[in-house]
């Protein structure tokens, strides 16, 4: 039954009510094809051929009960957390399991899927790109319909860069929407769990189901995410749409900060498409767009080096020599910007113009309802093309990390291909408004058979 | 406008305060990598902050707190799973000098 | 050229609250199995976040308030990162820029005063133990609150040192938020000492801290050696450095434990895992509240309530309700505080034995009928022995007739109600 595993996640519920087919025919059809794509894609690093309810691959950042969780890294190879992310429970209340653990970058810490310290990650679409990060298993299992749905997180872009570098759907709620309780930190300030599909509907189903506040995250709202089916199929006459004019011009003298031309031209029909739907299309400015990369990269080092520092091998893990690369250069980076005498030059710096880039955003919704632009500058590029500088590996994170700067909601839907490989458009809203951009996703995909296409495999 | 932040990387000095084993090969490395990245992020410098207000949490909440109630713990055996350091209920590291640090 | 001691305190109080400061685990962790009271939280382990203990801030900001600290309006925990075996998270979530309590004061003997610098929130680390050639961790300690206490460095002699440990312990007791017992633990003293020369009023360009030594004696002591070394060293033209140090108990000496080359680089940052606290005049104002009369305070207001000395004002503290309840009964029959108060502390009175109104009974009887009752008579012989030094001696030395004249002030005492043959043979008993 080939045909169950293509299915949404809203779709199979319904079949299941339906009772097409049962949990287990379902659980056997993905575990087949697990069986007959994950060796050559490596999504997962973790099956678990017992699971009885709805499938769902969750990053292996995120802590699961009784399940390896490694992070990807080699420290914590032989690590089964005692204790269950807030995340998990919740998709537990909704009959909803781990059907896997996907791959990522180590420590989340990357932006293509080539820094796991165990295998690389192919992109469905063509097997010798890479499938961006550091959301990198989610994102392919979910492309080439290994789960239901998946989990990924989202600290400078990682769950919606690779959901526009493999064609589907990825959300990045507004920070404080989801518990971080048992996601693995990378930057605290900055992480926020999200859901990655194969729909914008069901998008905001497993946001609602994963929302709310757990008396273990401070940080999370009691705010519930909720949005009635007629709200979200509204459609979108009449919204203010803004788009930066920032992200589309080229920085003076940083060719190669700019956006490669055909994603640019197809990021240009999709906003034009956009304004066939109803939509006014308002240009505006944010200003503070090319210093937000600089900001991002000494918040998250400073945090990262701290949130590393628990790994000591003593209660848990192996020795700290077996940290990878990208890790390490941040543990590093962090440590100097945080070290005597650097504290005002560089994070209470960087703190500051992350207080502009968050006005930037506050001034245009003063204007628009939602910014759009693109996710990343380039289609996926060849495995191996870009490790060795990670300065242009950092370029690549231009347009989506300003949005975990102010905190605001993030939405990466399929809108086009570039020589056979995707390209997503970014739908940024206000903080606490997943609503106006899930329905502005929702909109444009129907308008569109983007979201139809499916790799082969 | 301030003068440029003269960044001197001291690799080993860094890896050591960070806690990060590096071969020789690794810091020769990264000592080029830093440089480079340091050279971009100065660009900070020319922002004008004057009179902004860092901003360290984006969360909007404030006196987050609960009340003083336990909750049952870890049992000794969950707490000591995921290591073969310990001995008779206790996890056991290389010794370190008697007194305790910070 | 002579040289005073420069002299600050930091101590740390651990708090009695249920849980701990940032999770869920019992904070009663004394005497328990290792690890037998921790969580992700407090282990340390990946993805656990902490979440503040209301009570513990609560307790912190009393403290802060008893010390006539400003408590600030935006509080903000920060990291304080280092590795240590004993730190799960290799950091230690405390505060620095943005402290709960600043700018205090507290006043001991002798009128001088100690300005606070801050009182501020903070949790505990695990306990290590050492047996052969390894460490022995036990995490049921981490993340239990403490709160920090900082002086400036107000300090020139240990007797203030130890003025000020005893008043500050007393003022943590009072407020009920921790017991402040040195022996276990739960309440630790740290100091910085230099010296400085006689009249200078710049901070001397050193400082020697004295970490790790856990009996209030050895403190004493390491700091009076560390007066005496530094004044030497000085006095011979050496120049001192920023050190750490420790006392060696049977070598009777302070050593080396860490040089300020090697001094640790924390690094903080505000803890993104937690939002700031903003306290409002409205929660000082409930907290104020709540803060029972202090020691300090109950001791001195007895003095010029009731016209008692300084010394027995002290130790009616020790009995205050009890003594309170006796005044205000007393006030009914025509007994004095003064009378009270003396009977209370020459008798020593058991608590668990002895009513207020009987205290003002006997009192009573005392003043009224024939006094009878043993007990009143030995109280007033004891008196009367007190009262008359020369007498005593006399009678000690053979003159076995004297005794009558302590007879004469007992009768004396009892205006004439006492059974004189009974006073005899007590204060007979009472001189052999």
């Amino acid at each position: 039954m080939a045909d169950i595993t293509a299915l949404t996640l809203t779709q199979t519920l319904k079949a299941l009510d339906d009772k097409e087919f049962s949990l287990e025919e379902l659980n056997e059809a993905y575990l087949k094809r697990i069986e007959k794509y994950n060796p050559e894609l490596n999504a997962y690093l973790y099956v678990n051929n017992d699971n009885k309810k709805i499938p769902a691959a969750i990053k292996e950042v995120i802590v699961t009960r009784g399940i390896p969780t490694t992070a990807s890294a080699k420290i914590l190879e032989r690590f089964i957390p005692p204790y269950d992310a807030t995340v998990i429970n919740n998709l537990f209340e909704q009959g909803v399991g781990v059907l896997g653990k996907t791959n990522n970058d180590e420590f989340a810490m990357g932006g293509s899927g080539e820094n796991s310290a165990y295998r690389v990650t192919k992109n469905p679409w063509d097997i010798t790109k890479v499938p961006g990060g550091s959301s990198s298993g989610s994102a392919a299992a979910v492309a080439s319909d290994l789960c239901v749905f998946a989990l990924g997180s989202d600290t400078g872009g990682s769950i919606r860069q690779p959901a526009s570098l493999t064609g589907i759907v990825g959300l990045k709620p507004t920070y404080g929407r989801v518990s971080r309780y048992g996601l693995i930190a990378m930057a605290s300030s900055l992480d926020q769990i999200g859901p990655m599909t194969k729909s914008v509907e069901d998008a905001a189903l497993v946001l609602e189901w994963i929302s709310g506040s757990d008396g273990y995250d401070a940080n999370a709202s009691s705010k519930k995410f909720k949005v009635k089916s007629e709200k979200l199929k509204s459609g979108i006459k009449g919204l203010k749409v803004g788009v930066p004019k920032e992200y589309f011009a080229v920085p003076a003298g940083r060719q190669r900060e700019g956006l490669d031309p055909k994603v640019k031209r197809v990021i240009e029909e999709a906003i034009k498409k956009i304004e066939e739907l109803g939509a006014e299309i308002v240009e505006i400015s944010l200003p503070h767009s090319e210093y937000a990369l600089a900001a991002y990269y000494i918040i998250v080092s400073s945090e990262v080096s701290s949130n590393m520092a628990r790994y000591d091998g003593i209660r848990y893990g192996k020795g700290r020599e077996t940290i990878g690369p990208e890790v390490k250069r941040r543990i590093m980076l962090g440590t100097y910007s945080l070290s005597s005498g650097y504290w005002d030059d560089y994070y209470a710096k960087a703190a500051k113009v992350r207080t502009l880039v968050k006005r930037d955003f506050e001034k245009a919704y003063e204007k628009v309802d939602v910014i759009v632009g693109p996710v990343s500058p380039t289609v996926a590029w060849s495995i191996g093309e870009k490790i060795d500088d990670p300065l242009t590996m950092y370029l690549q994170d231009i347009y989506t990390i300003s949005a975990n700067l102010a905190g605001v909601p993030g939405l990466s839907v399929p809108c086009g291909f570039v020589d056979g490989l995707p390209v997503g458009l970014q739908i940024l809203g206000k903080q606490w408004d997943e609503e106006t951009i899930l329905r502005v996703g929702y909109a444009y995909e129907q308008a569109t058979d983007f979201h139809k296409e499916k790799p082969k495999l | 406008m301030k003068p440029k932040i003269t960044a001197v990387f001291d690799t080993s000095k860094i890896a050591k305060l960070a806690n990060v084993p590096l071969t020789d090969e690794e810091s020769h490395k990264y000592t080029e990598q830093f440089t480079k990245i340091l050279d971009y992020i100065e660009q900070l410098n020319s922002v004008d902050t004057k009179g902004v207000e860092p901003t360290f949490n984006v969360s909007g909440q404030t006196n987050v707190t609960r009340k003083d109630e336990t909750s049952t713990s870890l049992s000794q055996d969950e707490a000591l799973q995921n290591t073969s350091n310990k001995q008779n209920g206790f996890f056991v590291s290389k010794r370190v000098i008697g007194e305790e640090n910070g | 050229m002579t040289y005073t001691p420069v002299i600050g305190l930091e101590v740390h109080a651990e708090l009695n609250t249920k849980s701990k400061m940032f999770c869920k685990c019992s904070a009663d962790y004394f005497g328990k199995e290792p690890n037998t009271h921790t969580c992700p939280v407090c282990l340390g382990l990946p993805g656990a976040l902490p979440y503040i203990n209301q009570k513990a801030i609560e307790s912190c900001m009393k403290i802060g308030l008893a010390l006539n600290c400003t408590i600030s309006q935006e509080s903000l925990f920060e990291r304080k990162n280092y590795f240590y075996p004993d730190l799960s998270k290799g950091y230690q979530i405390s505060q620095y820029r943005w402290p709960l309590c600043i700018n205090g004061q507290l006043t001991i003997d002798n009128g001088k005063v100690i300005r606070i610098n801050r009182a501020h929130q903070e949790e505990d680390t695990g306990k290590l133990s050492h047996t052969g050639g390894v460490t022995l961790i036990d995490f049921n300690r981490s993340g239990v609150p403490l709160v920090e206490i900082v002086t400036e460095p107000d300090f020139t002699n240990t007797q203030q040192i130890r003025d000020y440990a005893k008043k500050l312990q007393q003022i943590i007791r009072d407020l009920g938020v921790s017991n402040a017992d040195m022996e276990r633990g739960d309440m630790r003293l740290e100091a910085n000492i230099s010296v400085r020369p006689e009249g200078q009023k710049e901070l001397p360009p050193y400082r020697v801290e004295l970490k790790n030594i856990n009996s209030f004696r050895f403190m004493v002591a390491a700091v009076e050696y560390e007066i005496k070394r530094q004044t030497e060293a000085l006095e011979k033209g050496a120049k001192l450095h920023q050190e750490t140090r420790g006392w060696d108990e049977d070598k009777k000496q302070t050593y080396l434990q860490r040089s300020k080359e090697e001094a640790n680089d924390y690094r903080y940052f505000p803890e993104p895992d937690l939002p700031q606290l903003t306290i409002d005049k409205g929660q000082l104002t409930i907290l104020r509240k709540q803060i029972p009369e202090l020691s300090s305070g109950k001791s001195k207001r007895f003095e010029q309530e009731y016209g008692l000395t300084k010394e027995q004002a002290n130790i009616l503290t020790g009995y205050a309700e009890f003594f309170e309840r006796a005044v205000k009964e007393g006030k009914e029959h025509g007994v004095d505080a003064k009378q009270i108060a003396n009977y209370i502390i020459n008798r020593k009175i058991d608590l668990e034995k002895t009513l207020p109104a009987e205290v003002v009974k006997n009192l009573v009887e005392a003043k009224s009928g024939i006094v009878d009752s043993g007990d009143q008579l030995e109280v007033l012989a004891k008196e009367a022995i007190n009262d008359n030094p020369e007498v005593v001696e006399s009678y000690k030395k053979g003159k076995i007739t004297a005794i009558m004249a302590l007879v004469g002030a007992v009768m004396k005492k009892s205006s004439g109600k006492a059974d004189a043959a009974k006073v005899k043979t007590i204060l007979e008993k009472l001189l052999s």
